[in-house]
Formats: structure tokens, sequence, C-alpha cells
């Protein structure tokens, strides 16, 4: 089954006539991802590899019944994207984008929210469901079918660990990169129900980072709520406060979000904590 | 972004918040003219710094004459509060307070919202207030596809107040606080103490506002009031040229695509028993001046023994970064031992380019930070 994405999603790629969104659809359309059309104010009646433009997200709907968006646009263009997807219909939105202001971000959430649509992102790398579909840019190459489920705030750590996965005989069933931002859409508790809930998931891997307290409420909701084994890896216990550390949500602030207390919340409800990324596979192959 | 609390005040001026007017002073004279212009009997001077605790610090003093005035401003200028040098204070009329209260609009990520707090324990560290009594703040978040209507803010207001006179002046207050924080992308606004002065006026006493690094780009005079620390100067120069950079101080220095990595890698290196000199994540582009310009930086950093690149080539090509390391290598000169490691896209290609040349060459993240450590010792 997978979670989010599979072999019915119906992707539009909004910005696909950008290099990005040109790059990242030959890619998506390679790996075998269903995609639809795309969008490009002005652009519409072109196509990309044989993939229809559209001038709005609404025409791209109607005509391709696209269920699901991902969008490659500027950061100051971002929150009207979304929230054009959303309007439009669209069930899944992905916003790859980073440097989005926060409030836009607040502003296209809430929007979203009320037109019954879910978001992923923005800044994030998408997510991929291994032999079925990838949505954004993460390197479908390290990818194998199997039932590990991921989550994770980070990019390049998340292939780490999907490497370390695979590699080791663990394949992934669906994995999410949630995004670094401070404010995004899909988050630790919503995948977790998901994961828990999907008949091919059999254990999860969670990639958390400084900043913010998602993390502890994520160890709470796994022992109140998870059955299946979780591991984890929390980055950047050499963090010092009040920097920001590359991603705009990883900022320790006012001595809250610290590496150590997420490790204490995970290690406090019994959750493994791995010590470097490689050391993930193992924590799961344990509690299988 | 962080402003001074001088300039936080004139923004909340220009949104017709009631703040009494200060003069900013940067050395006695100017300061014995602002008493004399304010002609009051008694005001108070305050550090401008960048940080909090300043009154703890010595640096929040009222004055009730010329002579006091000179004293207090003669010792605050130049004091090092928490590392931040004073070099200008705020001068203004001293109120008299009959009550203290606490009001913030600040970005609350597990609401996904804006969310206006507000308390009766103003004038005081209100994470102290969070952490010991949290039931006496008030948290409401604010929808932002509809604001802080009037019936909202009276809400507020009279979790404050009971005087309806009073409940009225502030729910306009919370208003226009609120214009200012959505106006100009804060993320947060924050009046404390807000106080009910003996006379029965609303006044905003101390500010403080912070800025979305996301939405500087907008907001062009606000970001003209940066002023940056030297640290923060280079993490500045950095992210003009396309990488993140914090200094840390141990003798490793790190390259890292991508930020979560990047932690990794510093993280690894403290496990192995090494120090890590910095984090510095160069994104997803393996174009040989970002390398050079990330090199140089990191290698500006006097306490760096060895260089741990860690590489893991997902849409970046690993032969496209090893090309990227020879050129930066064939201009950057330097004695120090490189530790690379790259994996991902062309893997093979990439490590067969660097093969034969002076880098220590690893395939895991692990072998690389041990190695690192190694010949740093």
């Amino acid at each position: 089954m997978s979670i989010l994405i599979d072999k019915n999603t119906r992707l539009i790629v909004q910005g696909i006539t950008g290099r990005d969104g040109g790059f990242h659809t030959s890619k998506m359309k390679a790996y075998g991802t269903n995609v639809v059309g795309g969008t490009s104010p002005g652009k519409g009646g072109e196509n990309v590899e044989g993939i229809p433009v559209f001038n709005t997200v609404r025409e791209a709907v109607i005509e391709t019944e696209a269920n699901t968006s991902v969008i490659f646009v500027p950061a100051p263009f971002a929150k009207d994207a979304m929230m054009e997807a959303a309007d439009a219909g669209v069930k899944l939105i992905v916003c790859i984008t980073e440097g989005v202001p926060t409030l836009d971000v607040v502003e296209a959430y809430r929007y979203i929210n009320l037109k019954g649509a879910k978001l992923i992102g923005p800044n994030c790398p998408g997510l991929i469901s291994p032999d079925k579909s990838s949505v954004g840019i993460m390197p479908t190459v390290i990818f194998k079918q199997g039932s590990t489920g991921v989550i994770s705030r980070s990019g390049t750590l998340t292939y780490e660990v999907v490497y370390n996965l695979t590699t080791k005989g663990l394949g992934q069933s669906t994995a999410v990169g949630v995004g670094g931002d401070p404010i995004v859409g899909l988050y630790y508790q919503e995948l977790l129900e998901m994961f828990q809930n999907d008949p091919e998931t059999d254990s999860i891997a969670l990639i958390g980072e400084i900043g913010g307290d998602a993390e502890e409420r994520a160890a709470k909701y796994i022992s109140e709520h998870v059955t299946k084994p979780v591991a984890v890896f929390i980055a950047g216990q050499q963090a010092p406060p009040g920097k920001q550390m590359g991603h705009a949500g990883a900022i320790i602030s006012s001595g809250l979000g610290t590496a150590a207390e997420k490790i204490a919340a995970f290690e406090a409800v019994g959750v493994p904590v791995a010590k470097e990324p490689s050391q993930i596979p193992e924590l799961l192959k344990s509690r299988l | 972004m962080k402003i001074h609390e001088y300039q936080a005040r004139e923004l909340l001026a220009s949104y017709g918040l009631p703040v009494d007017k200060a003069y900013i002073c940067r050395n006695v004279e100017d300061a014995v003219r602002a008493y004399q212009e304010l002609d009051v009997p008694l005001v108070v001077v305050k550090a401008q710094v960048h940080t909090g605790g300043r009154g703890k610090a010595g640096g929040v003093k009222l004055a009730k004459d010329e002579i006091e005035l000179r004293q207090h401003v003669a010792n605050i200028l130049w004091m090092d509060i928490k590392g931040f040098i004073v070099d200008r204070v705020l001068i203004g009329k001293a109120v008299n307070i009959a009550s203290e209260y606490y009001v913030s609009y600040v970005i609350d990520r597990k609401s996904k919202s804006t969310v206006l707090m507000l308390s009766r324990e103003g004038g005081m560290d209100i994470e102290e207030v969070a952490r010991n009594t949290p039931e006496k703040i008030h948290k409401i978040a604010i929808d932002p596809l509809v604001g802080v209507p009037d019936y909202l803010a009276r809400e507020a207001a009279f979790k404050l107040f009971d005087d309806i006179k009073l409940v009225r002046e502030a729910a306009t207050i919370f208003q226009k606080l609120y214009k200012l924080f959505v106006d100009t992308d804060a993320s947060l606004a924050e009046i404390n103490p807000l106080v009910l002065t003996d006379e029965g006026r609303i006044k905003a006493i101390d500010a403080k506002i912070t800025f979305d690094d996301n939405a500087l780009y907008r907001h062009p005079k606000i970001a003209a009031l940066f002023e940056p620390t030297e640290e923060e100067k280079k993490e500045q120069n950095a992210k003009s040229k396309g990488f993140s950079y914090v200094h840390l101080g141990g003798e490793i220095g790190c390259m890292v695509n991508g930020a979560g990595l990047a932690m990794a890698t510093m993280d690894m290196i403290k496990l192995y028993g090494g120090e890590p000199a910095n984090f510095l994540d160069i994104g997803g582009s393996s174009n040989p001046t970002k390398v050079i310009e990330a090199m140089k930086l990191l290698l500006s950093d006097k306490n760096v023994k060895v260089v741990l690149i860690n590489i893991f080539g997902g849409i970046t090509r690993c032969d496209d970064v090893a090309r990227g390391l020879l050129e930066a290598f064939s201009q950057i000169k330097t004695n120090i031992p490189i530790v690379i490691r790259l994996t991902g896209t062309n893997e093979k290609e990439g490590r067969a380019l660097l093969e034969g040349t002076k880098f220590h060459l690893a395939e895991t993240m692990g072998e690389a930070g041990k190695k690192a450590v190694e010949l740093a010792k």
C-alpha cells in the first residue's frame, strides 16, 4: 500500500518550465511517476517531454484529473502556488521551495486545510514510494521497495539513512521528507499514524534535528499509539544555541529544542536512538 | 533578525501604539541634552544591545537629576552585557507604574499559526512564568485568514483588564500590534511590560521585535537595520555566496552537502573523539567556485588542522563534485590533510578522479569521521 503516493498518483508540476521544474519532471517521469501535466502562467499549450503545460492549476486538474501537485516555484511565489493548487482541488500538495516566508506558510497551510487537502513541506525533498511513485527530488537510485517507513526533516541526511537501510536489506515502503522549516504541513504525528495503519509498513525510521518540539511530541505519540518498531536519529548535538543551522527551523531558541532533550524524550519511552545514521538498520532489525 | 529596543519602539510608534518619546545617545553630553529636552524629574537610562538581561547586568537605571544621569550613562556606555558592548543608551521619561502586563505575537510551531500571548505577569522573564506558573499565560491562536477582529481583541483584553475603558484601549493596541507583526513579517513582537500608569494610561515601556529572515527580501528598510556581530558578518557573507556557515571552535573543519547531514557530520566528529571547527552546508551544487569560496572560509579559521568533506550525491553527481574539488585545490595551496567521502550518484567515477591525489578517501561517513579524528591528533 505505502502511504500518500502510489500508482494512483496523478501528478502535476507547478513551475514545470523552470530549470528545476523541468529537470526533476524528467527524473520523476523516468522513474515511472505518472506525471500528467504541468503549469506555467503564459506557457499553456506548450509541452515538456510530451507532458502538457497549462496556464492555471484549475485547468490542469480539470483536463488531467490530477490529484497531486509538486511545486518548484521561487519563494516569493510559493504561497500563491500552494493556494492555487488547494483551490483547484489538488489533494496532496508538495512544496519543494526553500526560503518561503513563515507567515506565507501559515496562510497557505490554513487555506489548504480549509480546502480539505494536505501539504508536505515547504523546504523539503518530497516523498517516494519505491517502485510506485516519486514526487520531488529524492535520488531514486538509493531507494529499494520494502517495508520500512521513513520520516525526516532533512534532505541528504535522509539519503544517508536510506542508503544504510537499503544496503543492509531494509527496503522502504514510503520515505517522506517533511522539510526543514519551522512550520510545515504533514509532520511526525500524522505520518506515524499513517505508517502504523499501513499494512505494507512494518517498521519506522524517524530522523529529527534541533529546533521546536515536534520530536518530543512524536515520542509521546509513539508511546501511546505506535506498536511497530521505531528507530530514531537526531542531528545537531553539537549545535550552539541561538544559531540557525542551515534549515530555517533548525535553531535552539531560549534553550529549547536541543538534540539532548529530543534524544531523552525518545529514550524515556523506549524508542532507541542511533548514535550515528549507520546504526539505524540494526536498531530496527533487532526489534523486528 | 534582531533590532534594538529603540528601533522597536519607533516601529510601534509608527503603528500608533502608545510608546513615549525617547532619545538615543552615544555619549554623556548627548544624554544630558536629552535629559534637558525631556524636562521631567525622573528618567530611565537603558542600554541598547541585542540581548536580554540588561536590567540584571546593571544596564537599566533611573536618574533623578543630572548628576545621577551622568554617572549612570558613563557606567552603562561600553559595559559588556553577555558579550555585547553597549555603544548606545536610550533616555526616556520614567513612568509611574501601577501594574505591568505581558503581550506578544509569536509564531507557534505546534498550532502552525501566529499566537497572541498575554499575561498579568508583566515585567518578568516570560520563560520563567511559563515554567513556574504556565496557567498565568493565555494563548490565542490567530486565524491568518481572519486576523484580529474586535471581538477577539476584546476577549484578549478582558484577560488583562476589567474596566471597559481599558479593555477597549488594550483591544486596539492588540489589533495594531498584529498589523505591525503581519506587515513586517515578524517572528516575535513583544511588549514586556505593557503598563497601566498611575495616571490611568496604557503604555509600552519596553519592546522586542525579531524578523523572519526568509522575508527580509521584501522589507529592505528593515533589512537595513541589521547590525551583525563579527560572527554574524561571516555567516551573512557565506549565505550571500550560497552556503551556510557557523563557527564552532574545534580543529576539524567540515564541508557537507545538506544541513541535516552537516549537523550529523559535526556530531560524528565529536562522537569519535574530535572537535568540529564549524558547520558548513554547501547545498546542492558541485560548482567549483562555491567549493573554493567555502574552502577559503573554512581555512581562514587558524584552528583547523584537518578538513573533512562529506558528500552524499543525490541530484548532485559525485564526479562533478570531484572535478570541483580538484579545481579548488589547484587554486588553494594547503598542507592541511583533507579527508573526502563521496557516496551516491556516479560515486565510482568521482572516486576514480581522486585516486592518486593527496586526498584521503573514505567510502562511508563513519570511516571518514574516524580518519579525520586520527589525522587531527
